[in-house]
């Protein structure tokens, strides 16, 4: 049988070893959301332009950045960034925190290819009327996408944007290939300070798990409430 | 106030309008009628460039809409219209809908905006729903919001497409009544519309329409009182749309 010995885990070792893990996960996921729906939204109204070259300059990003593995593109980034780069966007600071900030540039360009299908869906779900009654108030382009169209595609499209999140939450454990120091890889550092690889896995694992699926469950109750009466 | 001329528009290989051409002056009421798929709904919507069209003019009180250096929201923003679904902004209250583009699209202060927006909701007699979303609304009183949003901007035209079209057979009358104070009181007006009764009652102008073209541009009187001088089309759709 399994000889599993939790003893080592404590509130000091959590303290000091996973906790800052779970606060750059966080992090990660929080920074790469906002910033993969900003450039989703810009890369899905691009797709829906009716510039030809635009649609097809958004149509290749999304479908290559979907048909390659994440953990192939994380280390791309990692390796195709030069120290130069973080040492220019945060001096000493992004030297020393190269892995953590390359996973943050590219999980945001990762993300935003599947964001992007999400708002495309979602502006296609508002009525064309809704674009002439902007139009036909005088409202410019931009006005009628900021003021009625985004506004009403960014509420139908909450709880699948949500759910991409809690989907992107758990794939940023993928950064202990790059070496980053996430909640995954806080667990695995004690797991070798204490001579425990195995044993970690699974707290790691329930951590996980209780974070996504009361992320999961919050969702739901959400939907409900958010839907615009029509 | 309005010159059509000689516009016509394709969707593809297929001519929706053909070499239409009319004019409205200031203070018509004009009535736009004929059976659907004649081009109504895409003619009315020519007027304010919400559909493009690749022969003919346009001129909007001086301004073409044809033209490159015309300013298109500028123009909309003078041209109040109407749409048959509505078209309210679901996801904002009602005063919203109503002072949302005189804020963002002509600049009008916050307050200014509110007090011009409830005094056109009290016109058409629903300011106690002005908390209210679209959708707490029903559909007469969604229209009538929709009215008074287009009034908010202070238009010099205002285009109805099909206003009365998609409510129950209850709640025209109360929109219909909030149209006919605006003719009465010498909206310039262009309405697609199958209400006959609105269009005998306060119309100066009747423009029947079949297949693309505009077949009939005359006076009301000499569209509803002299039948026999209208063209065979014309004739066929009044005896059928006048006998109930």
């Amino acid at each position: 049988m399994l000889n599993l010995d939790f003893s080592f885990l404590n509130w000091a070792v959590i303290k000091s070893n996973i906790v800052p893990g779970l606060l750059y996960s966080l992090q990660l996921t929080l920074v790469t959301m906002v910033g993969g729906i900003i450039l989703g939204t810009l890369v899905a109204l691009m797709r829906l332009s009716s510039k030809p070259w635009l649609q097809r300059a958004a149509a290749v990003y999304v479908d290559t950045l979907r048909s390659i593995p994440l953990l192939m593109v994380i280390l791309w980034f990692y390796l195709l960034i030069p120290t130069g780069f973080y040492a220019a966007i945060a001096g000493s600071y992004g030297v020393d925190h190269r892995p953590e900030l390359a996973a943050v540039i590219t999980f945001t360009f990762f993300e935003a290819a599947y964001y992007a299908e999400i708002m495309r869906a979602g502006i296609q779900s508002v009525p064309r009327g809704q674009v002439y009654a902007g139009y036909a108030v005088g409202m410019t382009y931009a006005q009628c996408m900021r003021l009625v169209v985004l506004p009403q595609a960014f509420r139908n499209m909450l709880p699948v944007l949500l759910t991409q999140t809690i989907v992107l939450f758990q794939d940023t454990s993928l950064v202990y290939a790059i070496g980053a120091y996430d909640f995954l890889k806080g667990f695995l550092t004690v797991g070798q300070i204490y001579n425990r690889p195995d044993e970690v896995l699974l707290p790691a694992a329930a951590c996980y798990f209780v974070i996504s699926f009361s992320l999961s469950m919050l969702v739901r109750r959400l939907q409900s409430r958010i839907q615009i009466i029509r | 106030m309005i010159e059509i001329k000689n516009i016509s528009k394709w969707y593809g290989n297929f001519q929706v309008l053909t070499d239409c051409t009319t004019r409205i002056n200031k203070g018509d009421v004009v009535v736009v009628c004929g059976p659907s798929g004649s081009g109504k709904s895409t003619l009315i919507k020519t007027v304010n460039a919400l559909e493009p069209i690749q022969q003919g003019d346009i001129i909007v009180d001086g301004t073409s809409i044809s033209d490159k250096k015309t300013n298109l929201p500028k123009l909309r923003s003078r041209v109040g219209m109407v749409f048959q679904h509505f078209e309210l902004f679901p996801h904002l209250s009602i005063t919203d809908n109503l002072t949302l583009a005189q804020i963002k699209v002509l600049g009008r202060g916050k307050d200014e905006a509110i007090k011009r927006g409830m005094k056109m909701l009290d016109r058409v007699g629903l300011s106690a729903q002005k908390d209210k979303f679209p959708g707490q609304l029903s559909g007469g009183q969604q229209q009538r919001v929709a009215i008074a949003r287009a009034l908010s901007m202070d238009p010099i035209v205002m285009l109805f497409d099909e206003p009365t079209s998609a409510l129950d057979p209850e709640m025209v009358g109360e929109v219909l009544d909030v149209m006919v104070g605006l003719a009465q009181e010498g909206m310039t007006m262009m309405c697609v519309t199958h209400e006959m009764g609105f269009a005998k009652r306060v119309s100066n102008k009747v423009i029947f329409m079949d297949a693309g073209k505009i077949v009939e541009d005359c006076s009301k009187d000499d569209f509803f009182g002299n039948p026999d001088a209208r063209s065979p089309r014309a004739k066929e759709f009044l005896s059928k749309i006048l006998q109930h």
